[in-house]
């Protein structure tokens, strides 16, 4: 075994990627600010520098590891350098804390803090570039440090670009392409650069004020729900371990903050299952617009209408989960309970940034008036339990309304990239087999790489699944599908790591996999103490059925939880105009 | 003389140019840079549409195409004129009067508001840091050609000459 010591320390070397990991693993915190697991080197922080023997000082992120290395992390020097590097950051960031939605969860205000900086010696910069507040998330580049951690998730996991580095030198910035509004950009809205950011540069449109408004508004009701992924972590806000679910405290606390009903968004994903399922048996038998897309998450549907228009008939033609119910609730629900559209206010709670774009298509709209009024986020909602000051670990457990509170463990997994695949095996194993399914479980999709793929033969005929997590993996399995290079029969696509679980509006941890992993666990744990582990055994779908849709693809079940898509552009022309295009 | 024609509207970018120039350059993220320059020697700047066009027949985001034009001080995002004229600012051309030739110039063309381009698009006048050319100051480039010991007299000349040039060649054409 090869070794090296840090800080006169005996170390393992276990194929770490450089210096870095083996100094954490050491148990030290080195500081970093530019360095992230899951992305590209870039070095450019000079935080996470350590003295090794021999060589001199060297950036610990992009030092490869080599046995016999002798490793130091405390020095003098290095303390003085260290304080260096933070202080020249400080010194052009605008350090207005207390008005910043990242104070308490900003790495470089920690990093200022745990090294004592009390004095900048050097002259503030006070350059206020403009703040652009177009889109979902905000872009206020008097807080960007350029460490790059959203240009390379953007272009790495989600396969964009939206932000580069543009200038040089002191003009230096990350902006988009020509400057334009975010909201004008290619961005989908998924918020992961949001949640890598370490400083306040990028954060996501607080909604918070609206929904107090509605709560406090006596000519509304409230009524709320919540999607599957937010149970399992906004606990973590509350010293909760992730992947524990929080849900009846959840729907405690929203009863206490003014919300009439609570609904459980895992009911519509049980919907999603049997009008998916449906569309893909008919495509299956038709051998028409194959492979399906799965269409539950609105980054991809954003990703797909832009870049793979061509593709666009693959696409379920399934609302999402969450408008599935906007749509119920005003279309059904609310006649049943004689409110009027204009007295009901929807918020739904999510993991997710893309949501807010979603219920704000007019696609998603009942007289003109949005299904979904409302999206907040779970780091919202977090936020609004902060506010009203109650324990929330300790509140009492109540559940979720009726007749969108009955769920089955098939809804609940569509938090976790696989669980929407393995719903609907749940349900198609047993449409193409004419037989009941004993063991629910799918191992087959389950787990956290980006592209997974399997075969599974079902009555001897053989489907081809892809489970694809960031759009990256999309943009492969399109590209290796273009080229016939591979064939699949179902796709299902999250634009985040993991899934919703690490959706762009999840607590900040969620750029951690191990986090996110724990808050997966914690999914198929609520699957497996499920009373039921089929959407098509759910009683209450059946009642939805039976009252208000009929059955599966009924002309009823398409106005309520069907759409289209639309080509979108945001370039003024493309190679496409030519014959110009990438060769295989 | 009428030179409209000649500033390129961002919708006229040809097509059929930008493909021919990916072609010969190879579709490979490389190929960039020489991709950037051939344009904005067409153009003499480079278009917006122009680099998204790049953009997607190299693979790159567009943010990553504009993060390289900005980068390089050869590239420029602004149309310029059909001339460009650069006086040297340097020490030497300083102190021999290049302040009075730049003034000259700028007086001549008509430029006003502090902007660098004449409304019709046939001059950019800018001053640089010296050009490595002392010995001649004050010295000033028109097109790369260069033109030694200024005046303001002697530039007024050599604008008479250009713009006959220029309409020659427009009826010519
Ligand atoms: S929200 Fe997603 S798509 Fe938009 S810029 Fe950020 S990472 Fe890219
Ligand atoms: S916006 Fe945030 S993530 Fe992006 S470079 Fe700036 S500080 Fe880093
Ligand atoms: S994967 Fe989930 S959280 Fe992420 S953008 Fe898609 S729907 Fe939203
Ligand atoms: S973390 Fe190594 S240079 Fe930033
Ligand atoms: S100072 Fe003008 S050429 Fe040197």
């Amino acid at each position: 075994m090869s070794q090296l010591t840090v800080n006169g320390k005996n170390v393992e070397l276990n194929g770490e990627a450089n210096v870095l990991e083996v100094v954490r693993k050491a148990g030290i915190d080195l500081p970093s600010l530019c360095y992230h697991q899951e992305l590209t080197v870039h070095g450019a922080c000079r935080l996470c520098m350590v003295e090794i023997e021999g060589r001199g000082i060297v950036a610990a992120c992009h030092t490869p590891p080599e046995a016999g290395m002798v490793i130091n992390t405390n020095s003098l020097v290095l303390r003085r350098l260290r304080k260096m590097a933070l202080e020249l950051l400080l010194a052009r960031h605008d350090r207005e804390c207390t008005t910043c939605s990242r104070s308490g969860n900003c790495k470089l205000q920690d990093l200022a803090e745990r090294f004592g900086i009390s004095d900048i010696q050097l002259k503030q910069d006070e350059r206020k570039l403009p703040i652009d507040d177009s889109s979902i998330i905000i872009r206020n580049p008097n807080k960007c440090i350029l460490c790059g951690e959203c240009v390379r998730i953007c272009s790495e996991v989600q396969g964009i670009g939206v932000l580069d580095f543009v200038h040089r030198g002191s003009k230096m910035v990350v902006d988009t392409a020509f400057s334009k509004k975010l909201s004008d950009t290619e961005c989908v809205n998924c918020g992961q650069c949001a949640a890598i950011c370490p400083t306040g540069a990028l954060v996501i449109r607080s909604q918070v004020d609206q929904a107090w408004d509605a709560l406090n508004d006596p000519d509304k009701t409230v009524i709320v729900q919540i999607a599957p992924a937010v149970r399992v972590s906004i606990g973590e806000e509350f010293n909760v371990p992730a992947g524990e679910s929080t849900m009846g405290q959840l729907v405690s606390a929203l009863k206490i903050m003014g919300a009439s009903k609570v609904f459980d968004t895992s009911f519509s994903a049980d919907l999603t299952v049997l009008e998916e399922t449906n569309e893909f048996i008919q495509r299956v038998q038709s051998q028409e617009n194959l492979p399906q897309f799965t269409s539950c998450c609105p980054a991809w549907v954003k990703y797909a209408e832009q870049f793979y228009p061509e593709y666009l008939n693959n696409l379920s033609s399934c609302r999402s989960p969450q408008q599935m119910l906007g749509s119920l609730i005003k279309k059904y629900y609310g006649k049943e309970q004689g409110l009027q559209t204009k007295d009901m206010y929807v918020i739904s709670v999510m993991p997710c940034t893309a949501k807010k774009f979603e219920a704000a298509r007019e696609e998603f709209t009942t007289d003109g008036v949005p299904d979904v009024d409302l999206v907040l986020t779970t780091q919202e909602l977090a936020h609004m339990i902060k506010e009203i000051g109650v324990d929330f670990p300790a509140l009492p457990e109540t559940a979720p309304d009726q007749p969108f509170g009955r769920v089955t463990g098939a809804g609940v997994i569509f938090g976790v990239t696989g669980g929407v695949s393995e719903a609907v095996l749940r349900l198609g194993y047993e449409k193409l087999t004419n037989e009941k399914l004993e063991d629910v479980v799918f191992s087959e999709v389950r787990g956290y790489n980006g592209l997974r793929s399997c075969e599974l033969k079902l009555n001897g005929q053989t489907l081809r699944l892809a489970v694809v997590n960031g759009l990256t993996n999309a943009n492969k399995v399109l590209e290796d599908m273009k080229c016939g290079k591979v064939k699949f029969d179902l796709v299902e696509v999250m634009a985040c790591p993991g899934g919703c679980i690490g959706g762009g509006g999840q607590p900040i941890t969620n750029v951690n996999r191990r986090v996110r992993v724990k808050r997966g666990a914690g999914l198929y744990n609520e699957d497996q103490i499920a009373p039921v582990h089929k959407s098509q055994e759910n009683p209450a779908v059946k009642d939805i059925y039976e009252k208000w849709l009929r059955c599966p693809g009924s002309k009823e079940a398409h106005d309520a939880l069907h759409t289209t898509y639309k080509e979108r552009n945001a370039r003024c022309i493309t190679v496409a105009a030519t014959d110009h295009g990438k060769d295989c | 003389m009428n030179n409209t024609d000649q500033i390129v509207q961002d919708a006229d970018v040809e097509l059929s140019f930008l493909s021919s120039v990916v072609k010969e350059n190879g579709n490979q993220p490389a190929a960039l840079i020489p991709i950037l320059q051939m344009i904005q020697e067409k153009y003499r700047y480079l278009p917006k549409n122009a680099m998204e066009f790049v953009a997607d027949a190299l693979g790159l985001s567009p943010a990553t195409v504009y993060g390289v034009a900005t980068f390089y001080a050869q590239f420029s995002l602004e149309p310029k004129g059909k001339y460009v004229i650069k006086v040297c600012d340097g020490t030497a051309c300083h102190v021999r009067g290049s302040s009075a030739v730049y003034d000259a110039i700028c007086k001549r063309v008509e430029l006003v508001d502090g902007k660098s381009t004449t409304k019709d698009g046939t001059y950019t006048v800018e001053t640089v840091s010296c050009l490595g050319a002392c010995v001649l100051a004050p010295v000033v480039t028109i097109n790369d050609k260069v033109y030694g010991e200024m005046t303001p007299e002697a530039i007024n000349i050599i604008l008479d000459t250009l713009e006959k040039e220029g309409t020659n060649h427009d009826q010519n054409a």
